[in-house]
């Protein structure tokens, strides 16, 4: 792998950037693999990565309808943190936030890191409450939140001048993270996807999967896809809103469902606000990108949806609400707007498991799952490695919807 | 933002409306089916990529529930399937 660094830039500026190697090749495509995966997303190249580099397995095609890193690891909203509520998922973000904060050096590739903070601004007590049980549960796995009071929300928050006692939603006080940061969504995909590269595993793009083989054992034996059969007898799926519809073609039913979320962003301003805000109560929350604009998400579309837009009236709500705290973003002037469809399961945890078909792995429900990224790579290639669950993950079961045994989940702001 | 056709009320916009969630068949009688049947009640919704049937609640109108018909590729809200 070229290492990226002060000295290749300057070496490669001074020949007018004519030698840059390409950060991964385009092999042809074979007919057998020891692995396929399903999805250039970041599970799908994170699970690739770790595949090859924890457990030596490099025979290994990761299989894309569209280009690499152009589903929801593009249209999301990079808000990395591990404020979860069950002992069952606060350990394995913890263990994701780590991971991304060590990524730019794992993978030499500027993942442009800031780690700068969550504050959620609470405007009822009931939620109150429930973010303080949060924090005493993250407090065992070592996972930062901390109540902190109205006056300390405003002075941290400067922007916020909305909210006041005589408003309709006062703001009653606030909680910190620590923990929580961005980075850039592009340099995580192809980061993983160039690293997976100099091992040896194949990126095969414009080549969508139409459905799932198995063989007369009932086990997984390949893919069908648009440029012919493709085998292995190990197959992942990690297509995020389209599992049910790829693993329907092998038989197999997943309590999952697919809902369009949404995000917009503003022009961008000068510097305004150094956190991440989150108002759970209102149903939206922003940050500022490096370039100075909000970047802004609101609440997913009733109803189950695989249109990747905006409903006008969902956008209207969102900034509706936002200007009721931040009256003076009035001005601002939005840019771009668009959706993702995600799928969301029964309990809102995530799926991470072989399935009833043998050799069939599913990594899928990942709401939020941007964040989840490392560690669903990193416990996922274990699990398919090994044939073994990791114990971050070893939860995260199929068979727990069988057993009545939910991890009920609530996602801090739109999984509500 | 999608036109409801409420029975009682007609055309209405989509922001008068709750959404209910997708029309699942009745609640069996735990005791007299299997697991897995069970479990699929409890657990399972179609997720089809097109016509999708769910409940709809003219809260901000008449108050009336009815089911509708809806592609969930395209939002159109559609005929279903002829029974
Ligand atoms: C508006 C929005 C905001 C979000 N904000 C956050 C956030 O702040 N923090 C957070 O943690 N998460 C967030 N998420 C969620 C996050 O984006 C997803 O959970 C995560 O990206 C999903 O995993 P992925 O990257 O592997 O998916 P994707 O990037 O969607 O990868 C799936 C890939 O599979 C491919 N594919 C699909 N079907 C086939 C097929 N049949 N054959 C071949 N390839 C196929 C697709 O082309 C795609 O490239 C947000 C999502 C949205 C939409
Ligand atoms: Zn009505």
């Amino acid at each position: 792998m070229q290492k990226y660094s002060i000295f290749s830039l300057a070496r490669n500026a001074l020949s007018g950037h004519k030698n840059w190697t390409r950060a991964w090749k385009s092999p042809p495509l074979r007919d057998r693999y020891e692995v396929i995966i399903i999805g250039a997303g970041g599970h799908g190249l994170a699970t690739a990565y770790y595949l090859a580099k924890e457990h030596g397995i490099t025979d290994v095609a990761v299989l894309d309808r569209g280009w690499l890193g152009g589903g929801n690891i593009a249209r999301n909203t990079v808000t990395i943190r591990s404020n979860y509520l069950r002992d069952e998922s606060i350990p394995f973000y913890v263990k994701s936030v780590s991971l991304f904060e060590g990524l730019t050096k794992e993978l030499n590739f500027n993942m442009m890191h800031s780690k700068r903070t969550m504050i959620d601004v609470v405007h009822n007590y009931p939620k109150m409450r429930e973010l303080r049980r949060r924090q005493l549960t993250m407090d065992i796995y070592n996972s930062t939140y901390d109540n902190i009071s109205t006056e300390e929300v405003r002075r941290r928050v400067p922007a916020l001048t909305g909210g006041g006692p005589g408003s309709r939603l006062p703001v009653i006080g606030g909680m910190v993270h620590t923990d929580a940061g961005v980075n850039r969504h592009d340099a995580v995909a192809w980061g993983y996807a160039r690293a997976a590269d100099s091992h040896g595993v194949e990126m095969h793009e414009q080549t969508p999967v139409l459905s799932l083989i198995r063989g007369s054992d009932g086990a997984i034996s390949g893919v069908q896809t648009s440029r012919g059969v493709v085998h292995a007898k190990k197959v992942v799926v990690a297509v995020s809103g389209h599992t049910t519809t790829l693993t329907e073609t092998a038989g197999l039913r997943l309590p999952l469902r697919t809902m369009n979320l949404t995000a917009f962003v503003s022009e961008p301003v000068k510097p305004l606000v150094d956190v991440i805000v989150n108002c759970p109560d209102l149903g939206f929350y922003f940050s500022q990108s490096d370039k100075g604009e909000m970047v802004i998400g609101g609440a997913p579309d009733s109803g189950q949806s695989f249109r990747r837009d905006i409903k006008q009236h969902v956008f209207e709500d969102t900034v509706g609400a936002m200007l009721e705290l931040f009256p003076s973003f009035k001005k601002l002037k939005l840019l771009r707007q668009w959706g993702g469809h995600l799928d969301i399961t029964h309990d809102a945890s995530p799926i991470m498991d072989e399935t009833d078909v043998p050799g069939l792995f599913v990594t899928a429900g990942w709401w939020g799952g941007y964040k989840a990224i490392p560690a669903g790579g990193l416990t996922l290639a274990h699990h398919v490695a090994t044939g073994r669950p990791h114990p971050l993950m070893e939860k995260f079961t199929v068979k727990r919807f069988k057993n009545l045994d939910f991890i009920m989940e609530t996602g801090t702001t739109t999984a509500r | 933002m999608l036109l409801i056709n409420c029975p009682f009320c007609g055309e209405r916009n989509e922001t008068e409306y709750v959404y209910g969630g997708p029309v699942s068949a009745d609640r069996p009688d735990p005791t007299a089916v299997n697991d897995d049947e069970w479990i699929d009640y409890l657990t399972m919704v179609p997720n089809p990529v097109g016509p999708t049937h769910e409940r709809w609640w003219h809260a901000k109108g008449c108050g009336d529930w009815f089911t509708l018909w809806r592609d969930t590729a395209t939002h159109d809200i559609v005929k279903g399937p002829k029974k």
